[in-house]
């Protein structure tokens, strides 16, 4: 029986191909939009600070405060966009959205400085944007230490810190973010993909006609299923090398291990879409539900908020979740080339994941259709 | 082409509202969508570095390094999980991202720190995070120096030549909820309201019908502004149920004026709305409307709205493009009113914007509605 099972889904296989290359528009969505997406996306999502919009109110105007100046602005983080001599601008400023720092230098600064009483500089953040003001606080800090020391000279600090970064030493951002926010573009054109296949079969009344067919579940489902993990596959590809040749993100593990884990993810995709897919009636509804799904999906995941400063509950939640797998094996692949033995656990839950989701959305299926 | 007549508008509005009242499942979604996400995301989400899975390499065992250890686990922002005793450890454990830091104090540590000459502390973070990696060095400088200045200061009294005083304002305890909250508020409302209209008119064509709709005497503008008008009621409805919970649950601080809100809420939503409809005019099959909806307003919400990462570092051409994105202005303005306080006199840029956004929006629409049906 199984030949003759093969060739069934080698017909749904043809059928869906069919359908999926006849609308020119669709082959937009599917194949130019991920990179698109992945090229506008790649440039946007960077936490790298430089060129800080600063507005200074230098009271003392001094040599000692212009040295103290232009040690802000030579270290590229923070940019002078305004000064002025009068304490209200910097107010004004940082509450209209010009400036996201404010440094106030007082007019006995240099008299504190020359006297050894010690100097004050009053530096002020916008807390609104959070991350931004945590990291440009680290930054200032910094800067008014050197500052600092280079006064006094040769005294060190007791304890010299030694800081290394490993895996990407220059701390570049675009690095940690290409790769998984392409593997989140990947997952949204799976479930795109699938999430409508059989409902809108269902909605056009073809799917009628698929039943009377001797078809059995699995075998449709597994002729949907393969065309899409084709297209996915190869919007992997598109992604991966757009990452890699575009935006020159380092690749230091292994490509077959990549591939492995994206068959893995799409499919794990794809059963997510076909569940969603076989559960509605409409495709109104279908709609409705993938973004319930995926809205969890990605802010879960890893992608923009790290998940161990998430809750506990949530932290257990995100196990359930394909993509926080998946990320966290592009990530060590790109940057760590980590290999199997590093991330034997993250492939072991999206195998789970992946055949889980895929046998339950046919299980579903022939339920719905008996 | 455009012509507007208040009688037809209100009899399209509301049509439109009683296909809405009738439609149970889409209304509670669009009630209950933004609420729960509000509520799920404010919870998980937080930008905050804390428990940093820190291990520790001391080949010094001395009263000095215990001490240096003890100034970490109190700053509440490591958790020290492992004492390592070999180097070689190190490695594995930082290519499994089981922990972020690796502090190591030299043998040398404690000799060198008597004797006057500077010791040394080294710090290794996992930097694949970069944005992390930034902030838990920030800390760990801290820590050093306090620790130093500790130290020195036991002979003689340390003077540091030049102190920076930092302050953070409008969100003084740095709680990346106050940032996160209204920023979502924008970027939900955003992407369910091109979620709703994106489907309603797909589904008129689907249904055929929009030919009933073609043989009546009302014109596109009016069907558009009447397919609007009740979702804009939902809409602010879902705006002020959010912001309650932001202040009520999450307590978020809301400084300035509930009225302007509202104005300039409506403006967005009017805006946000359009390009629903743009999307469901351009896309005709509820295929491809939907698909088109959830690529041009789920990732550019978070992405390019100025929500998590900053406008003001993307290259040029790129932030030209976030001028394409509604939640982008009024990410502003929720941040403005709820944290800043600031009034009309900051924010009219912004509704400047949304005007001119909502009009060129609704002109597009109506344009790329074609009632004709050819």
């Amino acid at each position: 029986m199984l030949p003759a099972s093969l060739a069934r889904i080698r017909e749904v296989v043809r059928k869906e191909f069919l359908q999926l290359f006849r609308d020119p528009r669709l082959w937009r969505v599917m194949f130019l939009a991920p990179v698109l997406q992945l090229i506008i996306f790649g440039y946007a999502l960077s936490t790298d600070l430089h060129d800080t919009a600063t507005v200074l109110v230098d009271l003392d105007n001094s040599q000692a405060s212009r040295a103290l100046v232009d040690a802000f602005t030579a270290s590229g983080y923070f940019r002078i966009v305004g000064r002025s001599n009068r304490p209200a601008d910097l107010v004004n400023a940082l509450d209209h959205g010009d400036a996201r720092v404010g440094i106030e230098i007082p007019p006995d600064f240099s008299v504190h400085l020359r006297d050894g009483s010690g100097a004050v500089v009053q530096i002020v953040f916008d807390g609104t944007d959070s991350n931004t003001a945590t990291v440009a606080q680290s930054y200032a800090e910094r800067i008014v230490q050197n500052f600092a020391q280079q006064i006094v000279g040769g005294a060190r600090l007791a304890v010299e810190l030694r800081e290394r970064a490993w895996f990407n030493p220059n701390l570049v951002s675009r690095d940690y973010n290409v790769p998984a926010v392409a593997g989140a573009i990947v997952f949204l054109m799976c479930l795109l993909l699938t999430s409508l296949a059989v409902v809108r079969e269902r909605e056009i009344g073809t799917l009628e006609q698929l039943m009377v067919s001797p078809l059995s579940a699995y075998e449709l489902i597994a002729g949907k299923t393969i065309p899409f993990a084709l297209v996915g596959l190869i919007d992997v590809l598109l992604v991966t090398g757009a990452a890699v040749f575009w935006f020159r993100v380092p690749f230091e593990g292994s490509f077959a291990l990549l591939m492995l884990a994206s068959l893995l993810y799409v499919l794990s995709g794809l059963g997510l879409g076909l569940l969603v897919s076989t559960s509605s009636k409409t495709q109104q509804e279908a709609f409705l539900t993938t973004f319930l799904i995926f809205m969890p999906t990605i802010l879960l995941s890893g992608l923009m908020f790290p998940v161990n400063s998430m809750p506990k509950v949530f932290q257990w939640l995100t196990y359930l979740n394909p993509m926080r797998h998946y990320l966290e094996i592009v990530r060590g692949i790109f940057l760590k080339g980590a290999g199997l033995n590093a991330l034997w656990y993250q492939f072991a839950a999206l195998l789970v994941l992946g055949v889980g989701l895929l046998g339950f959305a046919a299980g579903r299926f022939r339920k719905r259709t008996d | 082409m455009a012509r507007l007549r208040w009688h037809r508008l209100w009899a399209m509005a509301r049509k439109e509202a009683i296909q809405l009242r009738r439609d149970r499942r889409s209304l509670i979604l669009a009630f209950l969508l933004p609420v729960l996400l509000l509520v799920l995301f404010g919870y998980a989400i937080t930008w905050d570095v804390r428990d940093i899975r820190t291990a520790v390499l001391n080949q010094d065992h001395s009263a000095s390094a215990r001490e240096l250890l003890d100034a970490f686990r109190a700053s509440g922002y490591f958790s020290l999980l492992r004492q390592l005793s070999r180097p070689e450890q190190i490695a594995p454990l930082l290519d499994g991202a089981s922990v972020q830091l690796v502090l190591v104090i030299p043998p040398d540590f404690s000799t060198n720190l008597n004797s006057g000459r500077p010791a040394e502390l080294q710090a290794i973070v996992d930097g694949s995070d970069a944005n992390t990696a930034t902030i838990i060095l920030g800390y760990t400088r801290a820590i050093v120096q306090t620790y130093s200045l500790r130290v020195q200061g036991m002979g003689q009294p340390v003077v540091v030549p030049v102190r920076a005083e930092g302050r953070v304002w409008y969100n003084e305890e740095l709680s990346s909820r106050n940032m996160i909250v209204p920023g979502l508020v924008a970027v939900i409302m955003m992407i369910i309201a091109a979620m709703l209209t994106s489907l309603t008119i797909a589904r008129e064509w689907e249904r055929g019908t929009m030919e009933q709709l073609a043989a009546t005497p009302v014109s596109r503008l009016e069907v558009v502004l009447g397919k609007l008008l009740p979702y804009v009621a939902i809409g602010l409805i879902d705006v002020v149920l959010t912001s309650l919970l932001g202040v009520f649950l999450f307590g978020v601080p809301f400084r300035g004026s509930a009225l302007l809100f509202m104005g300039l809420s409506a403006l967005f939503l009017t805006g946000a709305l359009g390009l629903g409809i743009v999307i469901s005019a351009l896309g005709r099959s509820q295929l491809l409307a939907t698909q088109i909806a959830m690529i041009v307003t789920f990732l550019p919400g978070f992405v390019l709205s100025g929500f998590m990462y900053s406008i003001s570092v993307m290259p040029k051409p790129l932030q030209l493009v976030t001028f394409l994105v509604p939640a982008r202005y009024f990410l502003v303005v929720t941040r403005g009113i709820f944290l800043k306080g600031v009034g009309a006199e900051v924010l009219y840029v912004q509704g400047l914007l949304m005007i001119a956004f909502a009009v060129l929006g609704l002109l597009f629409a109506v344009r790329a509605f074609r009632k004709e049906l050819d």
